[in-house]
């Protein structure tokens, strides 16, 4: 087994959220991940998120791919449908599920061999499509389930446990995601649970789809010193250039903000992201701006986090499609034929 | 000149050489479709090169007033528009036929034939004098052969009028044009030779109730009837027209009148293994979602079908086949899918087939695709072909049941969660291998992972032999239930009993049908079972042991419903004999005549 049922014990004292519910509602079984890994802690900072955010678990759908971080969504919210698909085609299905149901929430787990290496491609088009749906990649460089091969996502010069040395350069989700006209791109780092949680609730309440990728540190494979993806490394070149707030549609603004430092993006719920500059030099409305910046500190072995970089208001796939707004799984059948007189004039367009 | 060709009224091949990118595709198939409209069976054929412009295309039709419409492999009156093939083509022309060239150049004097009746006229000639720009002349040297045949044919004038009416309703500019250069051509001939030939068209009263029109329409027509809301694909030759057509059907049929809001969603992938994931995720949220491929775009499915079987999740895929292996001949038909098609995917899996032999029975089996899929929560894929696909076919009307309602199978709504103690995904409650399934976002008690890892029958991951084993042999008991819900096969039988028996699937049905009828006026009796769905159905197994030999008619090299039904039913492999026809073009009766002939000159001389 390796999913190991949580004993559920709810606390009188625990707190409730809007629905009622616990944050033990949002948890899902035992993980069976190493002590330590990175991942676990995504999971936590997903739970904390959806809980806070009242949405009911089961209108959450949870989906990846397959790797460690794929076997993930069996961590969180035991009690929303989950999709463990094929390596690297996470996307499609979230493709097809917010096509036949709008109105769920989708979140994607997904690793950097699961989406930068054999679903490069699909990841591309979820992107290009702006599909609406969180879609967190836990990145950590190497391949943990086989034993610790390099990923695409590995830096230059890191050296493998094994010994091997890397000399391909690694594939970066989030510059990637900027180019390929992106909405919400996003990065951060397990071990920052106060970036992480407002990136997430951000992520979910994006109309379109959001990136998130995350440093994950594989302790058994790719946590040690010859490693740019390791806790050490990470803590020491964590940069971060912005910092996101969320705040619900219901809740005042309540911390003072001067113009020019904190810049308020409102969401397509009425939720709004309070975006303040950790780094004077960061432009964060400039997509090209952007990836120069993160491509420039990737240089100097430092990486970038905070949310690099939204814009609300382009259209997803629906709008683009032109989708009734009633979820298409929900339209009635006597709506979706066209019966038997529309079938005889039919015939007579074929003679 | 020719010696005198017997009557060949409303009973000939009449055959269109072209090059391809000129615009021959809409003037042959008003040619084809003034004939349907004079009561005439008439079936239309298109062989053209994977090309945009430049290569030769042929475009054939059949006239037969008995409505035979497989390929009689003769050709009656050829139209040599493309001068590098011209040779070949007037090689092809049967004794005593007709051949019209475009006399504006000079005819090598070799490339004559004493046996046929050559007919020049100077088609490129009298539309550079008539028309202007270079691009209208040449699409109207077309309009002008149209012209020639109306008269040679006899084919009615104001049939042809009518047609060059509708097709240009848009765009009306273009009428006067076309009708001119019909009336070139045709007081070209009307002056020159004497018309009509004995080869000609004469109105009878056989087409009404009929329509023509191709499979790949017809699949996407049905699955609009079916429900579905969302098609995602990529395109591939030649099952394109399916999203098309649905694309098309869609915009008229299924747009909210108020809002303008579509209430469907089409889906471009970047390749066909995101075109069947994005399938997946829509059934996984129970709407019905299909998609359109061809061989190359099955191949990259694999691994997703098998995913869908084991996770148990409906998909409806269209193969609409095309010559293999690999490339192929990407416009050139086959039916070498089968087995790809039926064990599609590694590790023990099976998937449910459907068989369409015409356009009629694409939108049929459309339908009862999308029903099979729900109904088994599994993929289910139509095997139609490129010959089905984009050729017209006369078929009889289609009609519709107002009381038809899709069966969407064992699915849980919320009130029905709700008063439930627990609900598990994979468990067999009914005895017939069919789990119950539930959609994401009904209801808390619904929630389940779907997974393509190793599952118990909780649906929760397992690694355990047994556990393991329950789940899989279950899933052999739904593929015995698949057998009673399937499409029964058609079977045909002789009027006086036959100890031998035909058995195919799909476009080899008009071939062989006729071959049957051909066969009975030499005193030849065969049986004949057109099967139409895999898994096969006991009908299927009891007509192979009421019989001595079974003849296996499939299009492709290596015998593949042979194979199947080898692996699958009780009967001995040395009774089955092939076959096959595989090199491209649609099938012709008589590959099928000449071997049950050679078969019966063998027996007797035993």
């Amino acid at each position: 087994m390796t999913s190991i049922a949580k004993p559920k014990i709810v606390h009188e004292g625990l707190r409730r959220n809007a629905l009622g519910l616990t944050i033990r509602d949002y948890e899902g079984g035992m993980s069976t991940l190493c002590a330590g890994c990175g991942h676990d802690s995504v999971t936590t900072a997903i739970i904390q998120a959806v809980f806070e955010l009242s949405i009911p678990p089961h209108r959450v759908a949870k989906m990846s791919g397959i790797g460690c971080s794929s076997k993930t969504p069996a961590y969180f919210l035991g009690s929303s449908h989950g999709f463990n698909a094929v390596h690297g085609r996470m996307p499609s299905i979230a493709t097809g599920a917010s096509a036949a149901n709008r109105e769920l929430h989708l979140i994607g787990v997904s690793g950097d061999g699961d989406s930068l290496s054999i679903g490069l491609g699909q990841f591309a088009h979820a992107v290009r499509r702006n599909l609406d749906m969180l879609y967190i990649i836990e990145n950590n460089g190497v391949y943990g389930l086989t034993k610790g091969q390099f990923s695409a996502s590995a830096d230059i010069g890191t050296r493998a446990k094994r010994g091997e040395v890397n000399r391909q350069p690694p594939i970066d989700a989030v510059q990637l995601a900027m180019a390929l006209g992106g909405t919400f791109v996003a990065r951060s780092f397990s071990g920052d649970k106060e970036q992480l949680v407002p990136l997430i609730k951000a992520g979910i309440r994006h109309r379109g789809f959001a990136l998130l990728d995350v440093l994950s540190p594989c302790v058994t494979f790719n946590d040690h010193e010859a490693s740019t993806k390791s806790y050490a490394y990470a803590r020491e070149h964590f940069h971060p250039v912005v910092h996101a707030d969320f705040v619900p549609p219901t809740e005042e603004i309540t911390v003072a903000y001067n113009r020019g430092e904190v810049m308020p993006v409102e969401l397509h719920d009425g939720s709004r992201l309070l975006l303040r500059k950790v780094s004077d030099s960061y432009n964060m409305h400039n997509r090209g701006a952007a990836i120069d910046y993160v491509r420039a500190h990737q240089r100097e072995g430092e990486f970038v986090t905070g949310l690099l970089y939204v814009h609300e208001g382009e259209p997803d796939l629906h709008a683009v499609n032109g989708t009734t707004s009633v979820p298409l799984n929900a339209v009635e059948y006597d709506k979706l034929c066209p019966g038997a007189a529309a079938l005889a004039a039919t015939n007579q367009r074929f003679r | 000149m020719a010696k005198s060709a017997k009557s060949r009224v409303n009973d000939f091949v009449l055959k269109l050489a072209n090059v391809n990118g000129t615009g021959s595709a809409s003037a042959n198939s008003l040619l084809m479709k003034a004939i349907f409209r004079m009561g005439v069976p008439v079936t239309g054929k298109n062989f053209f090169p994977s090309n945009i412009q430049g290569l030769p295309t042929w475009y054939e039709v059949r006239v037969s007033k008995d409505g035979y419409l497989a390929r009689s492999g003769a050709v009656d009156v050829m139209v040599a528009m493309n001068a590098r093939t011209y040779e070949q083509d007037m090689r092809e022309v049967s004794a005593g036929g007709t051949l019209i060239y475009d006399s504006t150049w000079p005819r090598d004097r070799l490339l004559s034939r004493a046996d046929i009746r050559i007919i020049g006229i100077p088609l490129a000639r009298m539309c550079n004098e008539h028309f202007a720009k270079a691009r209208t002349r040449i699409l109207m040297k077309n309009m002008a052969y149209v012209g020639a045949l109306t008269a040679l044919l006899d084919i009615d004038r104001t049939v042809i009028d009518e047609l060059v009416r509708e097709m240009f309703a848009s765009k009306a500019s273009l009428i006067d044009a076309n009708m001119q250069a019909i009336d070139l051509g045709m007081s070209y001939a009307l002056e020159n030779f004497e018309c009509p030939l004995e080869t000609r068209i004469k109105a009878m009263n056989r087409t009404s109730g009929h329509i023509m029109i191709d499979g790949n329409t017809a699949a996407a027509l049905g699955c609009v009837y079916a429900g579905a809301t969302i098609g995602a694909w990529y395109p591939i030759t030649p099952s394109t027209s399916v999203m098309d057509a649905f694309k098309a059907f869609c915009e008229r049929l299924r747009k909210d009148p108020d809002t303008g809001e579509r209430n469907y969603c089409v889906v471009q992938a970047e390749d066909e293994l995101a075109a069947i994931g994005i399938v997946l995720g829509a059934t996984w949220n129970g709407a019905r979602a299909f998609t359109p491929t061809s061989g190359p775009g099955l191949s990259l499915m694999n691994e997703f079908l098998g995913f869908a079987y084991f996770a148990e999740l409906p998909a409806v895929v269209f193969d609409i086949q095309r010559v293999g292996p690999s490339t192929g001949m990407p416009t050139r038909t086959q039916q070498a899918d089968i087995l790809a098609a039926a064990h599609a995917s590694h590790g023990d899996t099976r998937h449910v087939l459907l068989f369409p032999a015409d356009p009629g029975e694409c939108f049929e089996l459309s339908v009862a695709a999308f029903d099979l899929a729900d109904r088994l929560q599994t993929p289910v894929l139509v095997l139609s072909d490129l010959d089905i696909g984009m050729n017209d076919w006369m078929c009889k009307d289609f009609q519709w049941d107002p009381a038809y309602r899709p069966d969407y199978g064992k699915v849980l709504d919320a009130s029905t969660l709700e008063d439930m103690p627990a609900y598990h995904r994979y468990v067999d409650r009914d005895g017939d291998g069919i789990p119950y399934r539930t959609l994401p976002g009904v209801h808390p008690r619904g929630a389940y992972f779907v997974r393509g890892s190793g599952h118990d029958q909780y649906g929760s991951y397992t690694e355990d032999a047994v556990e393991y084993q329950q789940v899989v042999d279950r899933l052999l008991k739904k593929w015995e239930t698949a057998k009673r819900l399937v499409p029964e096969p058609i079977v045909r039988r002789a009027r006086k009993p036959a100890k031998w028996g035909i058995v195919s699937v799909g476009s080899c049905d008009p071939a062989i049908n006729e071959a049957i009828d051909r066969l009975a006026r030499d005193g030849i009796q065969v049986n004949y079972c057109r099967i139409r769905a895999f898994p096969f159905t006991k009908k299927v197994q009891r007509f192979l042991e009421q019989h001595e030999r079974i003849f296996v008619v499939e299009q492709n090299r290596d015998a593949q419903l042979k194979s199947l039904l080898a692996l699958e039913l009780d009967y001995p492999k040395r009774q089955m004999h092939s076959i096959l026809s595989y090199g491209g073009l649609p099938m012709d009766c008589r590959c099928v005549i000449d071997a049950v002939r050679a078969a019966t000159a063998q027996e007797a001389a035993a």
